[in-house]
């Protein structure tokens, strides 16, 4: 390959051009997902979203959140005072909003933690491993894959107790089949590229295959996959907290929609306490469905120019 | 299916395509001209890239509709580019027919061969009985080798050679007067290749038809066509007999390509220089004066300046490079 | 002119129909296996905890050992764990779900009761979306980047991001409560007016306007998914080649959407549909709680008060079957559709 430049070539160690080829690949990833309107608009409103309920405690007051520290009338309409009215017990509903925020996400998150180890590590193992242990692996897959959800997600939560931790764990254990197909389809088409087979023979140990060469071409589609997951798993952890089955202690925009609805919130004409907590997590699922959506486009050049 | 002919069977004029993409306007063909009689093949070479995919594409005006295009392409004297619908559509198939590359993906994977090979017929002769096309369709899967009875295959239940054959097949169903095979020889054994290559030629003198046929591999080229014109990023940069163009080609871009094939017996083939170092052009970035230049074996200072046209160096024989002529 | 040597012939009619039926054969199997699973599952449904079941499932309820003692002898939970996994697999086979903790009927009768009213709102609402689902998305994708495209998958991301119960409640909220001085239009919620005869006329329209608002609830929710799906397939197909090869025999447009596109691409939107019925289970049961449609959904999250057990563990094992068993379907579907399955 000849240069067209004339300067002589500075001599870096292989660890330096890995590097530098990490990062260029980062900046024209980012150059690639900016271009895509609807991730970035998704990435704003997440990032307002993580700010809003990492700032919690600065800009909504927790006291607001006790019913003794409850500072309104009971189902009071939005006003100048509260921007979206009171609850039934009398408390700002955006202060509930605000504080919900950080549950409904965190929640989420761990849930999608939980699902994302166990799918990852299950679809790796059954992609690579070919034999015994990748047949029954990807069967355990197919077969947890055909359980619908909510009746296994409320058998567990209802056998674990209702807790936040039940509902992260009964989510993550219920939602990790979808990721572990995916990888294993990966996996076996980066299993069958030849570098993996010069690899091989030059030595390279199961291990060694796995993490340096698998793993690192994996996880782009691990990313993109992620963030897809973290959208259903606050889609679920707010449907079971309606159902109940959360801290009924803690609030979050499930167990908002639970005590609006048991209160009879909506044939009072309260909207104030139906809508706001919805949106939320419509405007939150919708922004990592779109920017889950950019990253898969991003990162898989198959897909590219194809929405 | 024949009307009275108005010149040669296909007249490409001053053809350009340009790519708009993403990434900047790609001049995928440039300027070029070329003509094809009926029972003439005409080869044409070069690599991938050099446009001769888009080439073939726009004689039945099937390149993206956000390419641009400047030309003219005459077929039985009327422009594909500028006719109405519904007479591109009459001239699809039934006037030209192109053999696709890569027959695996060009056929449905769902659908038998044999409705695919009958689905144009259906379109462009709807009074023929079904009894009657299926007979067409037997009698076409003979011309080519195949038993009547894989009318009913799938595509994946197929050898690689059996689709190609199937696709000549389809190409013929409605008798066209003019055929491109879009490098039907690729990824096909040699064997196999030879009888493809058999039927092509078959083609011709049995029916007369005008066969464009589109390859880098000059070898094959050589044997089969009548004339030659080889590309090279988007421009004709020589043409002439294939005997001419293989045995002595002018431009340094055929030559290397007729080098790379070396003539068993010929003891001066084994010295000369094979192969051709670099890659292919990014058409984006074409440089001001010969496109080939900086592969050439060579080139001259006054290569970088000026874009040579193609010139006349005897009778039919065209090249374009400053440096023909000269030892 | 004929070529060189032939090949061998395609295989007789007779040897494809029993290629077909392998495959059914095949998937017939696994899903004997899934069913499998799906027992084994549900039997330790209540054992995930270490220790003994009967402190989980008696959690709450009893205040003395003797008590805890005679809950574990009435439902044998004192036996060996083999035996138990006999005695549930001998139960369940034939019918005994068990006994309902809240209603003290079996199991099985409050499921037979309440099944019909679930397959009526969701037989409903999978057809409905179905067909406006996949035409959206065949629609969107033939002309992506239309207006028409934008605006469907604006609304179809927005509607796949909401919790389809949320949505249901919104649209009691518009047209049954009517917001400010605005009527209501339909019914809150419930399947019959209290005095209406069910099985007359009126009965059966009562019933269809009481079904309304959960129908078009779960409807809007499914078609979102569905035209989403179908949309991606189609964009996938529309990048191959084989449609170059229809253009250029002179089809006109439509037909090459429909005819091969379209056609091609009903393949992997099946298989994806296929994986998305977990979905409609959970769809169901959410949008019953809202409505307080008396189906198994509503069984299901009323059971979870108490809780009582035996009805969760019954509807799981009913909407499990279900799934199973839709998914069993729409795979021999797919084997008829694609012949490349059956080779």
């Amino acid at each position: 390959m000849s240069t067209a430049s004339g300067t002589t070539p500075v001599r870096l160690t292989a660890r330096q051009v890995a590097r530098r080829r990490r990062r260029e690949s980062w900046s024209r990833n980012w150059a690639d997902f900016r271009s895509h309107r609807s991730g970035l608009a998704g990435l704003v409103i997440l990032g307002f979203f993580v700010v809003l309920a990492l700032a919690a405690p600065l800009i909504a007051d927790a006291e607001g959140l006790t019913l003794s520290g409850a500072p309104g009338e009971v189902l009071e309409p939005p006003s100048r005072e509260f921007w979206l009215g009171t609850d039934d017990k009398g408390r700002s509903v955006l202060t509930l909003l605000i504080w919900g925020a950080r549950v409904s996400l965190a929640v989420g998150l761990l849930a999608t933690v939980i699902s994302m180890v166990i799918g990852t590590l299950v679809g790796l193992l059954s992609g690579y491993f070919v034999g015994k242990t990748g047949a029954v692996l990807f069967r355990l897959t197919e077969w947890f894959l055909v359980i619908p959800f909510l009746p296994l997600a409320i058998v567990l939560a209802t056998v674990l107790g209702a807790s936040l931790f039940t509902i992260a764990l009964v989510i993550g254990v219920t939602s990790w089949p979808g990721t572990a197909l995916l990888i294993r389809a990966q996996t076996l088409s980066i299993k069958e590229r030849a570098y993996l087979e010069r690899a091989r023979v030059l030595g390279a140990g199961r291990w060694h295959q796995i993490s340096r060469h698998i793993l690192p071409n994996v996880m782009p589609m691990v990313f993109a996959n992620t963030t897809l997951t973290v959208s259903i798993a606050i889609l679920a952890e707010t449907t079971l907290s309606f159902l109940g089955l959360g801290d009924p202690t803690r609030t979050s925009w499930g167990s908002m929609l639970d005590d609006a609805y048991s209160i009879g919130a909506i044939t009072t004409g309260a909207w104030w306490y139906i809508i706001p907590p919805g949106v939320c997590v419509v405007l939150v699922v919708l922004s990592f469905t779109l920017v889950g959506q950019a990253l898969e486009d991003v990162l898989d050049p198959r897909l590219r120019g194809r929405r | 299916m024949t009307t009275h002919p108005e010149g040669p069977l296909l007249r490409i004029e001053g053809l350009s395509v340009t790519y708009r993409t993403s990434e900047g306007d790609v001049p995928a063909v440039r300027d070029v001209d070329l003509a094809l009689d009926r029972g003439e093949i005409l080869g044409v070479a070069g690599e991938s890239g050099c446009g001769k995919s888009t080439l073939a594409s726009t004689v039945l005006r099937l390149q993206p509709p956000s390419a641009k295009v400047e030309g003219r392409v005459l077929v039985r004297g009327e422009d594909a580019l500028t006719m109405r619908w519904g007479a591109l559509r009459a001239l699809r198939w039934a006037g030209a027919s192109i053999v696709f590359q890569g027959a695996l993906h060009s056929l449905n994977p769902v659908q038998r061969v044999g409705s695919q090979i009958a689905e144009p017929i259906v379109l462009h002769e709807p009074e023929l009985a079904e009894a009657e096309v299926e007979g067409r369709i037997g009698e076409l899967l003979e011309q080519v080798g195949l038993p009547a009875e894989r009318a009913t295959s799938y595509p994946h239940q197929l050898s690689g050679g059996q689709r190609q054959r199937v696709m000549i097949a389809m190409a013929l169903a409605c008798r066209p007067d003019l055929v491109i095979a879009d490098e039907p020889t690729t990824a096909l054994d040699v064997m196999v290749q030879s009888q493809v290559l058999d039927v092509l030629s078959g083609l011709v003198n049995e029916f007369g038809v005008g066969l464009m046929i589109i390859s880098h591999d000059l070898s094959v080229l050589a044997d089969l066509c009548d004339k030659i014109a080889v590309m090279y990023a988007g421009r004709v940069v020589e043409f002439g007999s294939a005997d001419d163009v293989f045995g002595g080609p002018l431009h340094p871009y055929a030559g290397a390509l007729s080098a790379a094939f070396p003539r068993i017996g010929d003891p001066a083939a084994r010295y000369a220089p094979a192969g051709l170092g670099g890659d292919p052009p990014d058409l984006r970035l074409l440089p001001p004066g010969c496109s080939f230049e900086p592969r050439c074996p060579r080139s001259i200072d006054a290569c970088r300046e000026t874009d040579p046209l193609l010139e006349e160096h005897g009778a039919g024989r065209l090249a374009a490079c400053i440096r023909v002529g000269e030892s | 002119m004929t070529l060189g040597a032939v090949t061998e012939a395609p295989p007789p009619p007779r040897v494809r129909r029993r290629s077909y039926g392998r495959y059914a054969a095949g998937k017939a199997l696994g899903t004997l296996g899934s069913l499998g699973f799906m027992l084994v599952v549900n039997f330790f449904l209540f054992r995930v905890l270490p220790g003994d079941p009967a402190r989980t499932l008696g959690r709450g309820r009893f205040s003395t050992p003797e008590q805890l003692e005679a809950f574990k002898e009435t439902y044998g939970l004192d036996q060996p764990l083999l035996q138990q996994f006999v005695t549930y697999l001998q139960n369940t086979l034939t019918g005994d779900l068990g006994i309902s903790l809240r209603y003290r009927v079996p199991v099985s009768d409050l499921i037979v009761d309440r099944m019909w009213p679930t397959l009526l709102l969701v037989g409903t609402s999978t057809v409905l979306a179905g067909v406006i689902g996949i035409w959206l998305g065949i629609r969107s994708g033939w002309r992506r980047g239309s207006k028409f495209d934008r605006a469907s998958t604006g609304t179809s991301l927005t509607l796949y991001s909401m919790p389809e119960w949320w949505l249901g409640l919104l649209l009691i909220f518009l047209l049954a409560v009517g917001p400010g001085p605005l009527p209501g239009l339909f019914p809150t919620g419930g399947l019959h007016s209290p005095d209406v005869d069910p099985t007359s006329l009126a009965g059966v329209a009562d019933v269809v306007w009481h079904l309304t608002l959960p129908v078009l609830t779960l409807t809007l929710a499914y078609l979102a998914d569905y035209a989403l799906i179908m949309r991606s397939s189609l964009l996938d197909e529309l990048g191959e080649d084989y449609l170059t090869t229809a253009r250029a025999k002179g089809l006109r447009d439509v037909k090459v959407r429909n005819r091969h596109a379209v056609r091609n691409a009903m393949l992997p939107t099946t298989t994806v549909i296929a994986l998305s019925f977990g979905f409609v289970v959970t769809g169901a049961f959410t949008v019953e709680t809202v409505f307080s449609i008396p189906g198994l959904g509503l069984l299901t999250t009323e059971a979870l008060s108490v809780p009582d057990y035996w009805v969760l563990q019954g509807t799981f094992l009913v909407s499990t079957v279900a799934v199973i068993l839709a998914n069993l379907a729409a795979n021999l579907v797919y084997g008829l559709l694609d012949p490349r399955v059956r080779s």
